[in-house]
């Protein structure tokens, strides 16, 4: 299992690596360069800038040097722990993330269990009572949870919401704790700003586990070790509890990356409606300002997200399935 | 003769008229329709037929685990219940199938081993504690307790190393290690009556003679009853000493092991002999076959079920009248047959 582990945990920080020069090298494939789109947009604004000046600035930053080189610059400047300037917002790009990427794994994990937490009671249900009134009903909104874009979803909850319960929508705070340093208060705050986000963000999600659940569920249902479960003496719903649900897990928890996966990528535009401080929005604007620093940083820090959340379910996999061998898992 | 011996004494479980069906969409299936035998403690029953007769689902009903959508519609399942020292008749079929009393007798007093002990253990629990949970929930056992009782368990069925195997997980084990894994978590609360359903069926033949002969080693240890369903003639002759045999759901024929083999009346039974393969049969001669094949469930032909199979069929009676279970002549009453070669039609449907 140690060796497994080592092995696994190498191999993600390979997939990071990957990322980060792809990363890198994707934003700056656009032609022109951040003084580019910067001098644009000075000039929009009325401002002469000259050609030395414009020479200056790239100087300064480096831009002219070849990408492979910049790319190695900013690796042994993030060595070091600095993640490079940000050129849109003139601030260290650490300073610019600040707390935005602890609420983006708040908001992403908070979506996470709610999608979990919905769709095993509604797959258990919906398998265990294949065909009922329930089924039916849960497989329809299920499929409209599918169908409908997590925006859309979240301009609906936040009009209920501001109508319906007078609640201080959007944003993950109130304006009072904003800017507060972090304290219980300020954390229950949070949690009351969580429930639109994680729905918003959780509800294609739930609607995709519920129907992966279902189907496993029923296979598993149709297996000879819950028939001598039962002929153990166990109650109908003990047995289908303690076996088949238990092995129907596995697949359940499989997926969990691909959801995550969703839920982080997926989060930009519904934070950007939901004006949520994660890094979504950042993300969008530092991608159209090639403020190269800062939307590596961003794309690297999701792809450690997505990473570390398929480790993790990688490590419960095997926790919950013996049969999976670590060796044919190593790669 | 033993069976006769034994016919004296009360059985431990008397089915009489068992019928199950299942209902899905397309129509009715007569899985079981109308079984009736019985069993005494420390004997053992075979039943056989060919696959899709209801032998199984004759199992699942005495425990009451028949899968929706079957039910059993009619019938006596009349079951010697020990209760406060006390031995009481219950009639299974009519008691609540999750009920406490039919979950106290199901495992605890009627055991199941099951064909294939592969897909029978849950893959992601080991053994241990799925033969620990069966004790448990028959006895006031502690943990720790339990587990020592299920390493003694696997010791009694021949498994070596059985602290070990307890962490094991089926995957880990033999054919023949996982069907006596099963035969100790069925043993966990020393039940009275065993159904075995096909017990070896699944294992090659060494294995099989060693779970035949570990049955029956128990059986004397125990005194259990044992219910054995197979389709094997062979490990009848072997294990039982009465015989049922069915046919689409029916008994046809019941009796000694002796009567069944030497002295068989229905000529499904005679089919069913014949075509064994024998050291003393020709060479290159092809085996006799039961010609036909067994009707589709949702088109039973009318009058008796076999009669379209059948060699000595009697047009006007067969097709029209359904046989009844009877005994073969009055004095003669261990050997029961279900056949108009011997009885007259007594029913009025026509």
């Amino acid at each position: 299992m140690a060796g497994w582990l080592i092995r696994r945990t190498l191999f993600a920080f390979a997939t990071l690596w990957a990322i980060s020069m792809l990363s890198f090298v994707v934003i700056q494939i656009p032609p022109g360069d951040y003084v580019t789109s910067y001098i644009a947009q000075l000039q929009s604004q009325g401002t002469i800038f000259t050609d030395v000046e414009a020479q200056a600035l790239r100087d300064l930053y480096g831009l002219d040097q070849p990408v492979i080189l910049q790319y190695f610059r900013w690796l042994g400047l993030m060595a070091q722990g600095n993640f490079g300037v940000s050129f849109e917002f003139n601030r260290p790009v650490l300073d610019v993330i600040g707390d935005r990427f602890l609420l983006t794994i708040v908001v992403s994990v908070a979506a996470l269990l709610l999608t979990w937490i919905v769709a095993l009671p509604i797959g258990i249900y919906s398998a265990v009572k294949q065909y009922s009134i329930g089924d039916y009903a849960f497989t329809f909104i299920g499929f409209i949870g599918l169908a409908i874009p997590g925006f859309l979803l979240a301009l609906v909850l936040m009009y209920f919401g501001f109508v319906l319960f007078d609640a201080n929508v959007g944003g993950l705070f109130s304006p009072e704790y904003a800017q507060a340093d972090w304290s219980w208060h300020k954390f229950w705050d949070l949690m009351q700003h969580m429930p639109i986000p994680a729905l918003a963000l959780g509800l294609a999600g739930t609607a995709f586990l519920i129907r992966i659940m279902r189907a496993n569920l029923l296979d598993e249902l149709r297996k000879p070790y819950l028939v001598t479960a039962r002929a153990k003496g166990l109650t109908n719903n003990r047995a289908v509890l303690k076996y088949p649900v238990r092995v129907a897990l596995n697949p359940f928890v499989s997926i969990v990356p691909f959801v995550l996966r969703d839920i982080v990528g997926g989060s930009v535009i519904v934070s950007i409606v939901l004006s949520l401080p994660t890094l979504g929005p950042i993300l969008l604007k530092s991608l159209i300002a090639q403020d190269s620093f800062l939307a590596g940083t961003i794309i690297l820090l999701l792809g450690v997200i997505t990473v570390v959340g398929t480790l993790i379910s990688d490590i419960l996999l095997v926790i919950l399935d013996p049969r999976i061998k670590f060796e044919a898992r190593g790669g | 003769m033993a069976t006769l011996a034994a016919g004296k004494r009360r059985p431990l479980l008397r089915v009489h008229n068992l019928k199950t069906y299942f209902f899905p969409d397309e129509g009715t299936v007569r899985a079981v329709d109308g079984a009736s035998f019985e069993v005494c403690a420390g004997q053992t029953l075979g039943i056989v037929g060919e696959s899709g007769c209801g032998k199984s689902v004759t199992a699942r009903s005495i425990l009451r685990i028949v899968e929706h959508p079957g039910e059993i519609v009619e019938g006596e399942i009349r079951y010697l219940h020990r209760t406060d020292g006390r031995e009481v008749e219950l009639d299974l079929a009519q008691i609540s199938a999750d009920g406490p009393e039919m979950r106290q007798i199901r495992g605890g007093e009627i055991a199941m081993i099951f064909q294939e002990p592969m897909t029978s253990f849950s893959p992601v629990h080991p053994i241990g504690s799925q033969i620990v949970e069966a004790i448990r929930l028959h006895s006031p056992l502690g943990k720790r307790e339990a587990r020592e009782r299920a390493a003694d368990l696997l010791r009694q069925v021949g498994i070596s190393r059985a602290e070990a195997r307890l962490d094991e997980y089926a995957y880990q084990l033999s054919g023949g290690l996982r069907q006596r894994a099963m035969i100790a978590m069925a043993l966990s609360a020393e039940p009275r009556v065993l159904i075995a359903d096909e017990p070896t069926t699944a294992l090659d033949v060494t294995t099989q003679a060693q779970i035949l002969d570990l049955l029956r080693q128990l059986q004397t240890d125990l005194g259990m009853a044992i219910i054995l369903i197979t389709h094997n003639l062979g490990v009848v002759a072997e294990m039982c000493d009465t015989v049922v045999v069915m046919y689409l759901g029916r008994v046809v024929e019941e009796g000694s092991v002796d009567a069944i083999f030497h002295n068989p009346k229905h000529p499904y039974t005679r089919l069913l002999l014949q075509s064994i393969p024998s050291l003393y049969s020709e060479a290159r001669v092809p085996l006799p076959t039961i010609s036909g094949a067994i009707p589709h469930p949702y088109n039973r032909p009318e009058g008796c079920p076999f009669h379209d199979r059948c060699p000595q069929f009697m047009p006007g009676t067969c097709d029209r009248h359904v046989p009844e279970l009877q005994a073969l002549d009055e004095r003669e009453s261990d050997q029961l047959v279900s056949c108009f070669l011997y009885h007259e039609p007594t029913d009025e449907r026509a």
